[in-house]
């Protein structure tokens, strides 16, 4: 049982911690990586992507949080 | 009496001092944004781990794939570090820049009271065991190269002593920085960290190499500041519709 409960607790922390208070950053973050990892596979300059999707999926977030 | 190779203890201090400051910096801005006693129990924690690490596999540390473990590290300091510029950006623009001067735990939900902060560990954690076994890699690489392990290894402890100190004089400093401010830009370096490293983990070429970690940071924590202005304009319509 008390196993369990910090198994829970263990998986609460890192839900937590990878998704915070909106899903939809953790999501384009790991879709820019998969979108980088395909430029390089290509042999494209791909240092960009990652920057602007976590930059600008941040913008899209807090606009719909203000807007609330 | 044990011979200093020079060119070795000088190359290896630099080359180390490089990952060095990435390790400080995370430390200290975890320790100031969270709990000291999280970011040290952390940093304590990485290099235990580090020295288990150096001691089990020596001079074979030069085989370990840093790739996949750049990844994993960079995309969780990511995915965090945009949280708390979030965070940072939408406390500021409802409250202003400078609530939470020199207070403790100032409308911080994240940081718990009342128990051991475990995210700011693992924060601080990851930071300096990854940096940590870069450093190693350089002392084994430089020093098994030049057959000077003895002056590698004092020239990365060297790195070591001088930046923890500059880190422990300045900390001060950075405390007196309001704590909303401080979890904006601490959530671009630690954005700006997670960008480099995971972008290196999956083979991203960055322009000027480590050059590109000011500019990221500078460029998180810019357009963190642009876009709090963006924020209140976003907000104004609802406040005015409400009146």
């Amino acid at each position: 049982m008390i196993v369990l409960r910090w198994l829970r607790a263990f998986a609460e922390f890192w839900i937590d911690f990878v998704v915070g208070d909106d899903w939809t950053v953790a999501a384009a973050v790991l879709v820019a990586l998969l979108g980088s990892w395909g430029l390089v596979e290509a042999g494209v300059p791909a240092w960009w992507l990652l920057p602007l999707a976590a930059l600008g999926s941040t913008a899209v977030s807090l606009r719909r949080t203000a807007r609330r | 009496m044990v011979e200093v190779n020079a060119p070795v203890l000088v190359t290896t201090f630099f080359a180390a001092a490089i990952e060095v400051i990435e390790m400080v910096a995370i430390v200290v801005a975890v320790g100031s944004t969270r709990s000291w006693r999280a970011a040290l129990a952390g940093a304590g924690g990485g290099l235990v781990v580090l020295v288990v690490l150096v001691a089990a596999l020596g001079t074979a540390l030069r085989t370990v794939p840093l790739a996949p473990i750049r990844l994993v590290v960079g995309a969780l300091l990511l995915v965090f570090g945009l949280q708390w510029l979030r965070k940072g950006v939408l406390r500021i623009a409802a409250g202003g820049w400078a609530i939470g001067q020199g207070e403790e735990h100032v409308d911080d939900g994240d940081v718990p009271p009342d128990r051991f902060d475990w995210t700011g560990f693992v924060l601080s954690f990851k930071g300096v065991s990854l940096e940590g076994l870069e450093v190693a890699i350089i002392v084994v690489a430089v020093g098994g190269a030049a057959g000077a392990l003895g002056s590698a290894v004092v020239g990365a402890a060297a790195a070591v002593v001088v930046l923890a100190a500059v880190g422990a004089l300045t900390y001060r400093w950075i405390a007196r920085i309001p704590r909303r401010a401080l979890q904006l830009f601490v959530g671009a370096l630690l954005s700006a960290f997670g960008t480099f490293w995971a972008g290196q983990g999956i083979g991203v070429e960055w322009p000027g190499d480590e050059v590109s970690l000011p500019v990221l940071v500078a460029l998180y924590a810019g357009a963190g500041v642009g876009l709090l202005s963006l924020v209140r304009g976003w907000r104004r319509p609802a406040s005015v519709e409400s009146r």
